[in-house]
């Protein structure tokens, strides 16, 4: 890329604004202008759907360590919650982890400004403070629909409505999967090919952040329950809100009556709290597998609809991907032989992984349909946690797991390690011949 | 202040860091602002007073030593720990993390070469 080289990112969420970031930073570095158009037509000031990005909001806590040595600091007005530890429920029982350094490294945040119908906007956007990170970085933000995308003699070429087609040397596509872009992009002739998606269910009810601090802490807590269907759920505590995230095979409006009906999902929200009480909901795609090509001729695909990380930390996956795209165009070219080489290992690295995390989740599956295999981890770590110290092999794994802050394969091998596997065998024995009755009422502890 | 913001909230006075002690991680300011002393024969000389966005304790991330210099949180803080096999690991993956650490560790020498240029200028020279 040359001084003055246009490029167009089509899609504003983080993906494309942590391109533009690194890219503008990168090429001031070695000192190239570039002129970066970013066609973003949410408005993440407005509360949902007009600036949401329909996701759980959690900000991993090696992202926001990545972020912060990057010069990303995430201020208060955008994090809605620090979170500290997580609570692990079950029918057999409840655990808390804390974070080991008891620190809050983990930020719940609001994509957008917020739910539909919310009264006082006390936090800003997540998607928004990216955006102006770019903005501030002097990429220009055009806030109208991508109509047409085409390329020709080696040019890229971009329509809105209202604008006259423009002309780019190079365009990143970070339009996520549940947006009409996408239908846009298979039509086009860049030869895109969109990831396998599947649904998911999220639920923001609005609760009142004395009543959050009071019943969900600063924890997230998550559910292993044995419910047909359902890979994951987790309650993420916002600001006033308490945001509800089904996440497994084809999330229906069943599956998640049943989750939310369910005795341990009643138990942790405060009393009084209805299922069908008024909330902003929402049934976004997300992906199972990445695209195939993440990448062409002057053309990268980031984020969603390139290859995220499978289930967890989807804007850290972003990340990662935004950053090697970046230096990929500034520091070797913008060909898709470049792109090969130096953005699709990135890529690669999280397919392979997502290939491990598909193991490790199939594992998940059948301790959750085993009773006596969830009492036995309900046990093991509970243990671990009494102690607070020592080698908190498990503590460490679910830890890793429910944050996303390690690669899957890490998480794998670390439950390879002879100890966990004699510690594992030992809780999973002694559970068989035990009932939970006891158990139960011995590892409760209301968050406070 | 600090309701709402990442990493570990600090009273005025508290220590973050201790000269001598041993760390394997190092930090990045949230909010707020700290102190740099350095304890020398009894005495504490400040250092350097450190804003948001910037880093301290990142000597322990590449040396073994114990910490040079003891971290006092002025005013509340709220203080992000970054550990240091997560870093490393990243810096393998993605060397352009290290830059802004470069970055504020070649301004922290440009300042100290100021500061001995300064002590030079200001004592008498050494007798012969």
């Amino acid at each position: 890329m040359d001084d003055g080289s246009r490029v167009a990112v089509v899609g504003g969420g983080p993906a494309g604004s942590l391109f533009t970031y690194f890219l503008l930073e990168m090429a001031e570095r070695i000192g190239i202008e570039l002129l970066v158009d970013v066609y973003e037509p949410r408005d993440f000031s407005r509360p949902a759907p007009h600036g949401c990005n329909m996701c759980g909001g959690i900000i991993s806590e090696s992202l926001v360590q990545n972020l912060a040595t990057d010069g990303i600091n995430l201020p208060p007005m955008i994090v809605q919650r620090g979170i500290d530890s997580y609570c692990m429920h079950m029918d057999v029982g409840e655990v808390h982890i804390d974070n080991p350094l008891f620190e809050k490294r983990i930020a719940a945040v609001y994509r957008g400004s917020g739910p539909k119908g919310i009264k006082e906007m006390k936090w800003g956007s997540f998607d928004g403070h990216l955006q102006s990170l770019s903005d501030k970085k002097g990429a220009r933000i055009i806030d109208e629909k991508v109509t047409d995308l085409r390329r020709e003699d080696g040019r890229l070429f971009i329509k809105t409505k209202t604008r006259p087609e423009q002309s780019y040397s190079l365009m990143a596509v970070a339009t996520g999967v549940n947006t009409a872009a996408l239908k846009l992009l298979q039509k086009s002739d860049l030869g895109y090919q969109p990831p396998r998606t599947t649904k998911t269910a999220i639920r923001e009810y609005l609760l009142g952040a004395e009543t959050i601090e009071k019943y969900l802490g600063t924890s997230m807590h998550v559910f292993l329950l044995d419910i047909p269907r359902l890979t994951f759920a987790a309650i993420i505590p916002k600001g006033d809100y308490a945001t509800v995230c089904l996440l497994g095979d084809k999330i229906d409006s069943n599956l998640l009556e049943t989750f939310l009906n369910a005795p341990e999902v009643k138990g942790c929200m405060p009393p009084g709290w209805q299922w069908d009480q008024p909330a902003c909901q929402c049934s976004p795609r997300m992906n199972v597998s990445g695209s195939p090509l993440p990448f062409g001729d002057q053309v990268v695909f980031l984020g969603d609809c390139g290859v995220t990380r499978l289930y967890k930390d989807g804007i850290g996956a972003a990340y990662r991907a935004a950053k090697a795209a970046a230096s990929t165009a500034v520091f070797h070219g913008i060909s898709a032989e470049d792109f090969r080489k130096h953005y699709l290992p990135a890529c690669q690295k999280m397919t392979t992984d997502n290939m491990i995390g598909k193991v490790i989740f199939w594992f998940t599956k059948i301790i959750q349909r085993l009773r006596f295999a969830r009492r036995g981890i309900l046990n093991m770590t509970a243990k671990e946690q009494e102690k607070k110290g020592g080698n908190q092999i498990i503590s460490m794994v679910l830890w890793d797991m429910f944050t996303g802050s390690a690669p899957y394969r890490e998480i794998f091998i670390r439950t390879l390690h002879p100890l966990f596997l004699i510690r594992l065998a030992w809780h999973l024995f002694i559970a068989l011949f035990s009932s939970d009755k006891d158990r139960k009422s011995g590892l409760r502890r209301k968050n406070t | 202040m600090v309701k709402g913001s990442l990493g570990k909230v600090y009273r005025k006075g508290d220590t973050i860091i201790r000269q001598g002690e041993s760390g394997d991680c190092m930090y990045v300011i949230q909010l707020g602002q700290v102190e740099v002393v350095q304890e020398m024969d009894g005495e504490e000389i400040r250092l350097a007073e450190l804003h948001e966005g910037d880093f301290f304790g990142e000597m322990a991330i590449f040396e073994r030593e114990v910490r040079s210099a003891t971290v006092r949180s002025l005013g509340d803080s709220s203080v992000l720990t970054v550990d240091k096999k997560n870093f490393l690991r990243r810096i393998q993956e993605d060397p352009s993390l290290a830059f802004r650490l470069v970055q504020s560790m070649s301004g922290r020498i440009r300042k100290m070469s100021e500061t001995v240029t300064g002590l030079r200028l200001t004592k008498p020279p050494w007798p012969h």
